[in-house]
């Protein structure tokens, strides 16, 4: 999914893949294939949770993503958790990007000062576990300055993902022609008109992938501030639990409304990507 | 100390690349409206030269000074001079994602602060001058290499340039469109704009040229007018010069 570093195959022949490769990449067998393993993981599973006397009760499972009482319609703990879970992670990758191209250009400035800062800064972040930082900013910088869970949360992530996120940003910045630079300036643009009309908008198109792929991560890690309880998809898969004891059909459910969601991003920037394209 | 008559005055102009020797004691004046020819080997500092004279590139040493700016890093004044005097690549340098018209009018719109109604006024005035109205709404990549470059032309006349400087433009182009670019070249020469062009497209020269300049390891070795120049150059290496690339 994170297709990060794309090794460059141009001009290198394809070489013919054996017989017996072609027979199992053909449609039919492949599907074939796929049915089967996934037939046996979820038949092992089932007989698994047979042998320890599991109560398999999926029944119980659709009222917590909406029910329909005497009241009307109404989502369920799992929906509002996801709903939750969509709000955190596009504050904190609207944060990290914010983060990570103030990172990015100060590494560009060409100033040593700016280079020095953000290197250290990389690093620093790079170095912390995920779960080190966020323990770090509940529960140490949160009461210095009054953060409450959902801000150091946010915060966290941002902070965690622009790391990466700046890397990304300075390979699209870097991946624009020096041309287009010595263009700009020969008309009298300011490096900061430069960037806006002239670099950023043609770095998108070399962003647009390892940067899904990134806002895929963060979902995924998003995950973890259930630790300090705050109420997304993963805390109301644990509340849930705790209440109803169906631990197998909740985080079968969790997983799968993950899956749904970061799949459903990846194929709508795909579409994007394609508009882009036609574009140029 | 500025001489109205002045354009652009080098004076003893030293530029390193690292520890590499690019100009050396490098003095040349520019008058306004003069048109001068570069032209000398690959390497020997044609395309650095005329770079520091819109600061892409900084000398080391010397003295620069274009239309009364003087010229060094950190000068306060760059980015106005930068509007004053324009640079044609010779890999065009057009902004791909933007389409013709608008390649002509994110300078004057977003530097000069003109209107877009304006803008796009004084763009379709230059679109005419180079002879291709009807690509306004195209993208660069739906041109071919010399409607590009006179796109990329069209682009630094609409800053209302008072010196074009010209950086091998017609190398990269193939030859059947080498002329339609020559061609608006020699008309813009006429109109009196300063043209300082590095080429070696010696009968453009002969047309336009007030004065030649031959250049050599970094340094200038021949400056003369062209009936001298041509038939009678004073350094023996200029002779050679000449003579190898008149020959074919
Ligand atoms: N950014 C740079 N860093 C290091 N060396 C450079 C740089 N730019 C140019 N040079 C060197 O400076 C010398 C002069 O380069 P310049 O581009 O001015 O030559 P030129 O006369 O324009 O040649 P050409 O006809 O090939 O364009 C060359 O030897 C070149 O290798
Ligand atoms: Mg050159």
């Amino acid at each position: 999914m994170t297709a990060r570093a794309e090794p460059d195959l141009k001009g290198q022949p394809l070489p013919r893949p054996p017989a017996f490769q072609r027979v199992l990449n053909s449609v039919p067998v492949a599907v074939g294939l796929y049915a089967v393993v996934m037939a046996l993981i979820v038949y092992g599973s089932y007989v698994g949770a047979q042998n320890m006397g599991y109560n398999w009760q999926w029944y119980r499972v659709p009222q917590f993503i909406y029910s329909r009482t005497a009241d009307g319609f109404q989502w369920g703990e799992i929906a509002l958790g996801l709903v939750e879970t969509v709000r955190i992670s596009l504050l904190s990758f609207s944060l990290a990007t914010l983060l990570g191209l103030l990172v990015a250009l100060l590494r560009l400035s060409g100033l040593v000062v700016g280079t020095a800062v953000a290197v250290g800064f990389l690093e620093l972040i790079r170095n912390i576990p995920l779960l080190v930082l966020l323990y770090l900013f509940y529960y140490v910088l949160g009461p210095i300055f009054g953060m409450d869970r959902y801000t150091a949360s946010v915060l966290t992530l941002a902070v965690f993902h622009s790391a990466l996120i700046s890397e990304i940003l300075r390979a699209g910045i870097n991946a624009v022609a020096t041309g287009q630079w010595e263009a700009a300036k020969s008309i009298g643009m300011t490096p900061y008109q430069t960037y806006r009309y002239i670099i950023l908008p043609q770095s998108v198109r070399f962003m647009l992938p390892p940067m899904t792929g990134e806002m895929v991560h963060l979902i995924k890690s998003s995950a973890i501030v259930s630790v300090i309880a705050v109420a997304e998809l993963t805390t109301v898969g644990r509340n849930i639990i705790s209440d109803t004891y169906m631990s197998f059909e909740i985080w079968f459910t969790i997983a799968a409304v993950y899956m749904a969601l970061t799949l459903l991003l990846s194929i709508g920037v795909s579409y994007l990507e394609r508009r882009y394209a036609v574009d140029q | 100390m500025t001489r109205p008559d002045v354009m652009i005055e080098a004076q003893n102009l030293d530029k390193f690349y690292g520890p590499f020797h690019a100009l050396k004691d490098v003095s040349i004046t520019v008058g306004r409206g003069e048109k001068m020819v570069i032209c000398g080997p690959s390497g020997s500092g044609k395309s650095t030269l005329i770079r520091c004279f819109n600061g892409l590139e900084w000398h080391n040493s010397g003295r620069l000074t274009v239309d009364g700016i003087e010229v060094f890093e950190g000068a306060a004044e760059i980015r106005t001079l930068r509007q004053e005097v324009g640079m044609v690549f010779q890999q065009f340098n057009l902004f791909p994602h933007l389409t013709v018209l608008e390649n002509l009018t994110i300078g004057p719109m977003k530097v000069r602060g003109l209107t877009r109604a304006q803008a796009e006024e004084t763009a379709r005035t230059y679109l005419d001058r180079v002879h291709i109205p009807e690509q306004a709404n195209k993208y660069p990549a739906q041109l071919s290499g010399g409607q590009q470059q006179r796109v990329a032309i069209a682009r630094s006349l609409c800053m209302e340039t008072r010196v074009m400087l010209f950086d091998e433009p017609t190398s990269a182009l193939d030859p059947e469109m080498i002329n339609e670019v020559l061609d608006v070249m020699v008309e813009l020469a006429g109109t009196g704009m300063t043209m300082v062009v590095v080429t070696h497209e010696m009968g453009f020269a002969r047309k336009v040229a007030d004065t030649m300049v031959f250049m050599e390891a970094g340094r200038i070795v021949e400056v003369s007018p062209p009936d001298t120049f041509f038939t009678n150059p004073s350094s023996e290496r200029c002779r050679l010069f000449l003579d190898q690339i008149l020959d074919h």
